[in-house]
This record gives C-alpha cells, sequence and structure tokens, in this order.
C-alpha cells in the first residue's frame, strides 16, 4: 500500500508543482518569523547498533506546517517520533544529539517524556481510537492529565476544531469503531486537540483515507495551524505542496558496501516552494519530480 | 508413517510425465490424480474426531440416563430447591436438595475467586506491561508450571499446612476455624486457578495493538494509566473470559476440596465452617458404598449432570467472550 503510494505521487507531483496549485498557497502566507519550536542538531536515532538516522540539523518554527518527504525506509518516523519522545518506548532505539524545545532540552536530565507528550500531541498513520465512545476518546487526555475540564464543552470544542462534530453530534455515546476510517482519523485528531498541546505531530495521517477524507483533514489543518505548530509525515508530493509551509527531503543512504544496511539523512530543508519549484540538491529534484528510482 | 512414500509415489510419475510431454500434453488436462496418501491421513484424523466425539456423546448419554432414573424418584423442583442433602437415610426419609452442596460449591469458588482475581490480573498486567522482554520469557512459563500442580498435592498442601496456619492465626484472633473449612481449600484453589487467569489474560493484553498504546502515550499518559485505562479495558472480554474460565475450573475441581474442605453438606457462609461442595460428595459416594441402582447411586449422576450444566454454560459464555474480544479490533 505504502510502495504504491510511493510510486503514485511522485508521478503526479510534477503536473501539481508546474500548474502552480502548490505553490500558490505557500505563497499567500509569509514564512513566519516566529521563533523556533524546535531546534535539532546533529541528531542521530540508532536501533540497536543500526543508525536510522544521521546527523539532522534544522528548526521547526511555531505556527508552520513543516513536512517530511522521502523514500520509505529513510527515517521520517524514525524522527518525527523524537519530538514528543515516543521512541522512549521502543528499548532498543537509542537518540543522540540535541534536540531543544522552546530552549529547554528536550533528553536533558529531569525532563519527562510525560509532560513532553502533554504539549506534543501525535496522530498516527493508523486511526487508532480507543474502544470506547466518541465522547470518552475525547476526554481520555484530558482525564489522564489531570485537566479540570467540563466534559460537554471540551468534547464540543475539540470535535468542532477537528470538523466532526456536525456528523457526531447526535452520537456522542456509541462507539467510536461505528465511524468510518476518515472520521476516525478526525477524531484520533480532536483527541489530540482535546489536551490543549502546543504542537501536532501527525505521521501519514492520510494514508489509510481516500482523497476525500484525506481533502477534509488537509483543510483541517491549515484550520488548526492558527493555534498549533504541525509537522507532518507524508509520502504524498501534492499533500506535501498543498499543506506545508516549509519542507524536509530525507533520503536512505546505502551505509557500505558490503552490509545492505541505510540511514536516513536530511538533504534539503527550505520553503516548500522552494523545494518544489526550485530545489537546491538533484536528489530533492528527482525526487519531487518523480524520478527518484 | 507409510502415507510419504505413497504421496511421492504418486507425485514423482506425474511431474516427469508433465516433464517429458510438455507440449505433447494438453496444458487444459486437470484431471485428477489419484493420492492414495491424502485419503489416508483425512481418514485417520476423522476417525480421530469422530472418537473423542463419539466419547463425549457416550458419557453424556450416560449421565442423562442415570440422572433421569434418579428424577423418576425425585422430582426435578425438590432437587433444585431443597435444602437439605441427607441421601444416606435413602430414599424414604432422606432428603435430596442440592442447595447445601451448591452452597459448598459456589463459597469455596468465591474465595478462589478472589484470590485468583487480583493476583492473576495482576501478574497477567506485570507480564504484558512492566516486565522486560527476558523476564517475561521467564516468568510465564513458569506461571504455567503452576498448572501443572496436581490438585490432591494441593488439597494436601491446603490440610496439611494453610488450615494450620489458618488455625492458628485467626484461632490467636478469637475466630475459630474448623478442622475442615471452606476458607483453607478456596485460598489454595485460588492459587491453583491464577495461572488460568494470569495467562489468558496476559494472552488478552498482548493481543491489544501497540497502536492503542502509543494513542494513550501520545495523549500524555503514564504507564500506569495505559495499562488500567486502555489495555485493561481494550482487553476486557479476553479477561473476563479468562476468569470464566478459571471459575470453570474451580468449580468442577475435586481433589482440594474433597480433602480440604469437608464432607458436612450445609448451608453456611461462613468461610471458616465445613462444608461439602458437589465434587466432593461425588468423591465420598463413588468411594463409599453405593450399590448400583440406589437413589445415592443415582444422585451422583444427578449432579455430575448439574456440573456438567453449569460448566458448560461457562465454558459457552467464555467463548463468546472470546470471540468479542477478537472482533475488537
Ligand atoms: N522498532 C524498530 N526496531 C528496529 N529498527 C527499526 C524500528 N523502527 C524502524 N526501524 C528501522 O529504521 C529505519 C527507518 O524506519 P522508519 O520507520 O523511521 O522509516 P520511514 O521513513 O518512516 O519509512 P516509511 O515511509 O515506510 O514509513 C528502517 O530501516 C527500519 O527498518
Ligand atoms: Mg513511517
Amino acid at each position: 500500500m505504502d510502495r504504491a503510494r510511493t510510486a503514485a505521487a511522485p508521478a503526479e507531483a510534477p503536473a501539481a508543482h508546474r500548474t502552480g496549485v502548490a505553490v500558490e498557497h505557500a505563497e499567500q502566507r509569509p514564512p513566519s518569523d516566529g521563533e523556533a519550536v524546535f531546534a535539532v542538531r546533529d541528531l542521530t536515532v540508532s536501533y540497536g547498533s543500526n543508525p536510522a538516522i544521521v546527523d539532522v540539523t534544522m528548526e521547526i518554527r511555531r505556527g508552520e506546517i513543516t513536512a517530511l518527504i522521502g523514500p520509505s525506509g529513510c527515517g521520517k518516523s524514525t524522527f518525527i517520533r523524537c519530538f514528543n519522545r515516543m521512541n522512549d518506548l521502543i528499548p532498543t532505539a537509542r537518540v543522540r544529539g540535541e534536540i531543544t524545545y522552546h530552549g529547554v532540552d528536550l533528553y536533558g536530565k529531569g525532563v519527562d517524556p510525560v509532560e513532553v507528550r502533554r504539549r506534543v500531541g501525535m496522530v498516527f498513520q493508523k486511526p487508532n481510537p480507543f474502544p470506547k465512545s466518541i465522547a470518552d476518546n475525547i476526554t481520555f487526555g484530558p482525564k489522564v492529565t489531570g485537566m479540570k475540564f467540563d466534559p460537554d464543552e471540551i468534547v464540543e470544542r475539540s470535535l468542532k476544531r477537528a470538523a466532526l462534530w456536525d456528523e457526531v453530534r447526535n452520537k456522542l455515546d456509541d462507539s467510536a469503531y461505528s465511524l468510518s476510517g476518515g472520521q476516525q482519523q478526525r477524531l484520533c485528531i480532536a483527541r489530540a486537540i482535546a489536551v490543549d498541546p502546543d504542537v501536532i505531530l501527525m505521521d501519514e495521517p492520510c494514508s489509510a483515507l481516500d482523497p476525500i477524507a484525506t481533502g477534509r483533514i488537509e483543510d483541517l489543518m491549515r484550520e488548526l495551524q492558527e493555534r498549533y505548530t504541525i509537522i507532518i509525515v507524508t509520502h504524498n508530493m501534492q499533500q506535501a505542496a498543498r499543506v506545508s509551509d516549509r519542507t524536509a527531503f530525507f533520503t536512505a543512504e546505502v551505509e557500505s558496501e558490503e552490509n545492505d544496511h541505510r540511514f536516513g539523512r536530511l538533504v534539503e530543508y527550505d520553503l516548500t516552494e522552494n523545494i518544489f519549484k526550485n530545489p537546491q540538491d538533484s536528489r530533492t529534484e528527482d525526487y519531487v519530480t518523480g524520478r527518484f528510482g | 508413517m507409510d502415507t510419504q512414500p505413497q504421496t511421492s509415489a504418486a507425485g514423482t510419475p506425474a511431474v516427469e510425465v508433465g516433464a517429458a510431454e510438455r507440449g505433447s500434453r494438453s496444458r487444459m488436462d486437470l484431471g485428477g490424480r489419484s493420492r492414495p496418501g491424502e485419503r489416508t491421513i483425512l481418514a485417520v484424523l476423522a476417525l480421530c474426531g469422530a472418537l473423542s466425539i463419539f466419547t463425549t456423546v457416550g458419557i453424556i448419554v450416560v449421565l442423562i440416563g442415570e440422572a433421569s432414573a434418579f428424577f423418576r424418584h425425585v422430582p426435578l423442583r425438590d432437587f433444585l430447591t431443597g435444602t437439605e442433602w441427607t441421601p444416606q437415610a435413602g430414599l424414604e426419609r432422606g432428603s435430596f436438595g442440592v442447595l447445601p452442596l451448591l452452597n459448598g460449591t459456589l463459597l469455596v469458588t468465591a474465595i478462589a475467586l478472589l484470590v485468583a482475581v487480583p493476583l492473576g490480573l495482576g501478574a497477567a498486567m506485570y507480564l504484558s506491561e512492566y516486565a522486560p522482554e527476558r523476564v517475561r520469557k521467564l516468568l510465564k512459563p513458569s506461571l504455567e508450571v503452576l498448572a501443572g500442580v496436581p490438585t490432591i498435592v494441593l488439597g494436601v498442601f491446603a490440610l496439611n499446612i494453610v488450615t494450620p496456619a489458618l488455625r492458628g492465626v485467626l484461632g490467636a484472633a478469637g475466630i475459630e476455624v474448623d478442622f475442615f473449612n471452606a476458607l483453607s481449600a478456596g485460598l489454595v484453589m485460588g492459587v491453583m486457578i491464577i495461572p488460568t487467569v494470569a495467562s489468558l489474560s496476559e494472552d488478552a493484553m498482548s493481543a491489544v495493538p501497540r497502536g492503542l498504546r502509543e494513542s494513550g502515550y501520545g495523549l500524555g499518559a503514564t504507564k500506569r494509566q495505559v495499562a488500567v485505562r486502555v489495555v485493561l479495558p481494550a482487553a476486557l472480554s479476553g479477561v473476563v473470559a479468562a476468569i470464566i474460565l478459571g471459575l470453570g475450573r474451580a468449580i468442577g475441581e475435586t481433589m482440594i476440596v474433597a480433602v480440604a474442605a469437608g464432607n458436612l453438606p450445609t448451608i453456611t457462609f461462613d468461610p471458616t465452617n465445613q462444608v461439602q461442595t458437589m465434587t466432593a460428595y461425588i468423591v465420598q459416594t463413588v468411594g463409599g458404598e453405593a450399590p448400583r441402582g440406589t437413589v445415592k447411586y443415582q444422585s451422583i449422576f444427578a449432579i455430575g449432570s448439574l456440573l456438567f450444566a453449569i460448566t458448560f454454560l461457562l465454558n459457552v459464555a467464555a467463548q463468546r467472550f472470546v470471540r468479542r474480544f477478537r472482533e475488537v479490533y
């Protein structure tokens, strides 16, 4: 499934940027001069002794949507999971280098990953609501984080922000599994919003969805951008072009000739417009125009 | 054994023919080949399946036959609602109310569940959520070894170690404990069913998709919150199934109660009292003098049928729960 997308998406991408659809959107918003929410310096993540992504240095700016693109296996998921310390859950994963979050070393001593995740929410590739009611899915986060809240109000507000309210307002007590895949994914976004995070990480949030559901989530992301900083991993070039302000392109390089192990590297990071219209690196150009092998 | 040569004997010529006559032989020749090995194995397996079904059916037929002989003498209603069980007094003067025996069974079982549910779930949660992989690989099989301890050993343990300890401790607190008592048997029976509860619950918890746990963590839940509020509810039907299966084992358990709980059919909720369970009654009667054809002899089958009905219903219930928990994701 993923592979099909990887193959299909770049083929469509050139058309998208030549018609200017993507770029127009990016031009409407001046790149934020906001402060860096995250500053990543020389970040290397390994699983056991195998590095998955090496020496990444970049900044994520407040109020922007940053897209991470690149071929399968180049470490995008590994990378995005560093921002909320989700990799802590994988015993073999090791993170070196530095990520600061508003100037605080995210991996520093005394930083509680639980506190990090309360501020940096995450939406996953597969819609994965809890086997509970729609309302309970929303209130889960506020409950576990000990927020003081009015359940009705927070359910309504979160679902409205996630553009799901009108579809589910009359069945808030139904199981979340009674929703369609696209609705479930918006529920997951609503659930992430309910704890009022600062940043939302999205790892291929639309890859299990049809184009219409995808479109709705893209619209939603632009609305959410008003309040939240968003980082999104996507295999869909058009999506990156349509929704993001900045794009980071990663590749998977072969580590050595003898063994086949590959690790990811950041090739180019720039305004989305530049990445798609005027990439500096030939590998980026090959990838965004679909010439990538 | 001899199926293998047959298979290859049947298979080899076919291949050779295919190789030699490729082109001349029609591509569309999809006609049947004779494969005697396939048929032999099918027959053997079918026989095994049929045998176990016939045995079960045979047991049920005997059970129901003898039980219905019993119910010709004792009305079903008296059996199910009577509060006195005195079969030794004979058909005329004895009474055949099963409630004292049912009471004994349920009392011991309830104590067993009070032990096994918290400990079993705790163990399951530790194994599935907290234990490092190495510890889990070591602990889970050893927990299952506990299920292999012969129950007669557990019964002797209850009578010779747990009962004296209870009598010592509770006696010092002014609570009199009978030499045979439901408490001791129930506690040890609880230990007996911990592996059932723990192992099956652990399976259910481990089957909860990683994505659900990650969602929980992603929303700022702590490890404990993920275990209690995400994993446990998601695995609930599997956990309930595990408890029901444990319950079924407890109700059917015989040796521990026969040795340690006593042989006095009474209606009581005091765990320090002597009781008699349905299973213990059967053991006592089979071991004693109950000539074939007497009501006392037939009563074993009536109680056997009741036990069978209860455990059968529990198994059905457990299976339904298991099926539900498979459907969830
Ligand atoms: N839990 C893990 N344990 C060991 N290696 C892992 C683990 N997760 C990922 N990897 C390895 O790290 C590398 C990067 O994986 P990652 O999932 O980050 O790639 P990705 O860019 O997200 O790929 P995709 O586009 O297919 O999602 C891969 O080589 C992968 O095999
Ligand atoms: Mg990925």
